[in-house]
């Protein structure tokens, strides 16, 4: 069997079925921008704060645009039964679940390029070093799209994919040295810092856009891979376990 | 491929001691059987028999807890993905996208299976035409009546021409002229040499439509044979249905104290049925109803069916696991 048909029916459908429905669109859109615009005002600043802004607007779009979405549409999906579907299609599992999340990295990665292109029409990008941006970006989005992959496994219910969404992201948004530098929060809290994958992204995205990283690029790079292949790896268990009796 | 059970077919799948318990419930115990090709195998059962959880082991959506499955001469106890191809699946219920088309539900499936994208759509349109649903091939799911999601289910299950079917439930919950199409298509693909293995609670279907039958019984199987053999059994019995005006309460066991040749049960309704050997003889039965403060309205002699040895094996009255499915609403769930 071509392995490749199934993998893009897979992608194609969930593309058109989820991701390039107009609500999709315009949260992708709406929300990184009010976010902006909220940061934008609070800092007082002129278009010269908009690189100081930009890390964490391309962060919020990313973790909002791919955790929610495919925790709700792999949930939905279970709970409507048409997941089994793929379950008894001949594909491997781990194939299965990478056609499964493509749709949502590819939609976290597009969510991201929109704060950017914006950017750079009012502001001056060219410190940026593309290459860490851009490896940055793809890695924020892998490794937030099996975070949502990792709570669709573990809840029942649309509503509590939404609600343990919201259980993950909004502390770490504000724990992973986006908006406060990790050195200002109280000692004891660090550690869940440094526990938090979105840590290494947003310093890789400090760094890559104002060259004020604090960590190795190695090690950023390095624990941003971990946690995609535990949350996969997690997952994938999860499916096994749970799903398949 | 197996070896054949009877000479005449190879075996495609064969079930050796397959177990699986859910906490302390044993769902399914010790569960044997093979099913030779181009067969349509019928697995009857109560509610919680056991029949979905059998299925959904050999289909690879429940993991056995012990015993063996071959399928296609494949061992896939432990990973059903390589034999995933030669199955369709038609589950108990719709699991098809409500938010694609029909005809974008059948390509779809047909994708999964690996099928180009010339031959899925000719086939899609080839099976909506098939199932009387060209007309609607455009429309979205979720505007499907129950007997249509059912019909583009099956044809669904059947997108890439499977040589072994598995049908859980088909005919459940859907109204009779769907319920008679679906039964033609199914002894159509048996006809073309699809091995058929049908899970259902409709006693009549199973004795219309298939060689073979399983009686499983709290997850275990009582007794396999074909319909010819089952049906044997019960050829020179003598049944009466009696039609009462109230519940007969008790009157089954004062039947067979007077009358300790005969076997008496409940059946649908406010009805009992009395078994003999021999003719049985109306007018001393009609009297003990009315001694018994009872009135028959109706009496006619029932011609022994696959119904009776179905009773008579598992001791569950049909008409009761019958409506116990269906006060229950959806077939699976075993």
């Amino acid at each position: 069997m071509r392995s490749g048909i199934p993998l893009w029916a897979i992608l194609a459908k969930d593309l058109r079925a989820y991701y390039l429905k107009p609500p999709n669109i315009s949260w992708g859109l709406l929300f990184p921008l009010l976010w902006a615009g909220m940061f934008f005002i609070r800092s007082g600043s002129g278009m010269e704060s908009i690189p100081e802004l930009l890390p964490g607007v391309i962060a919020v779009s990313i973790l909002f645009g791919t955790t929610s979405l495919l925790s709700v549409t792999v949930t939905f999906e279970k709970k409507g039964r048409s997941f089994e579907r793929l379950l008894l299609a001949p594909i491997r599992l781990e194939l299965l679940m990478l056609a499964k999340t493509a749709g949502a990295i590819l939609f976290g990665i597009a969510n991201a390029l929109l704060p950017m292109a914006i950017a750079a029409f009012v502001a001056d990008l060219s410190g940026i070093r593309w290459g860490i941006l851009a490896a940055a970006i793809v890695l924020i989005a892998v490794a937030s799209t099996f975070l949502g992959l990792f709570i669709a496994v573990s809840v029942s219910e649309v509503f509590e994919a939404q609600t343990f969404s919201n259980f993950f992201r909004f502390p770490m948004l504000f724990l992973c040295g986006l908006f406060f530098p990790i050195s200002v929060l109280p000692l004891w809290l660090r550690p869940v810092s440094y526990a938090l994958p979105l840590t290494y992204g947003a310093d890789l995205l400090h760094e890559a856009v104002q060259g004020t990283g604090v960590l190795p690029l190695p090690l950023d790079f390095g624990v941003l891979l971990v946690f995609c292949a535990l949350l996969f790896g997690i997952s994938l268990l999860g499916v096994r376990r749970r799903w398949i009796t | 491929m197996g070896l054949p059970a009877d000479g005449s077919a190879p075996i495609v799948i064969a079930v050796r001691d397959l177990a699986k318990r859910f906490g302390e419930v044993r769902a399914v115990d010790g569960v044997t059987f093979s099913v030779a090709r181009g067969e349509l195998f019928g697995f009857l059962g109560p509610n919680g028999a056991g029949k979905t959880t059998t299925m959904n082991m050999l289909i690879g959506l429940a993991r056995p807890g012990s015993g063996s499955i071959e399928i296609g001469g494949i061992d896939c106890t432990r990973d059903p993905k390589p034999v995933q191809h030669l199955m369709g699946i038609v589950p108990d219920e719709s699991n098809l996208y409500p938010e694609l088309t029909g005809f974008g539900n059948l390509c779809f499936c047909g994708a999964l299976y690996g099928m180009g994208r010339r031959d899925r759509e000719a086939r899609a349109r080839e099976l909506l035409a098939l199932f009387g649903l060209a007309e609607a091939g455009e429309r979205k799911l979720g505007g499907y009546s129950k007997g249509m999601k059912r019909r583009l289910t099956i044809a669904a299950g059947i997108i890439h021409a499977p040589p072994i079917l598995f049908l859980d439930e088909p005919t459940t919950g859907i109204d009779v002229a769907s319920a008679r199409q679906i039964r033609q298509l199914i002894a159509d693909l048996s006809a073309q040499g699809t091995t058929v293995f049908l899970t259902t609670h409709y006693i009549e279907e199973a004795e219309r439509l298939c060689r073979r039958i399983a009686f499983i019984v709290r997850g275990r199987i009582v007794r396999i044979d074909t319909v010819a053999n089952l049906l044997d059994r019960v050829r020179d019995r003598y049944i009466m249905e009696f039609a009462l005006s109230a519940p007969g309460a008790g009157l089954c066991e004062a039947v067979t104290a007077r009358f300790p040749h005969l076997r008496c049960y409940a059946a649908a309704g406010n009805r009992i049925r009395v078994e003999s050997a021999e003719p049985v003889r109306v007018g001393p039965v009609l009297r003990l109803v009315e001694e018994s403060g009872g009135e028959v309205l109706e009496a006619r002699r029932i011609t022994p069916s696959l119904e009776e040895v179905f009773v008579e094996i598992t001791g569950i009255e049909s008409e009761a696991m019958r409506h116990e499915k269906e006060r229950n609403g959806r077939g699976g769930g075993e």
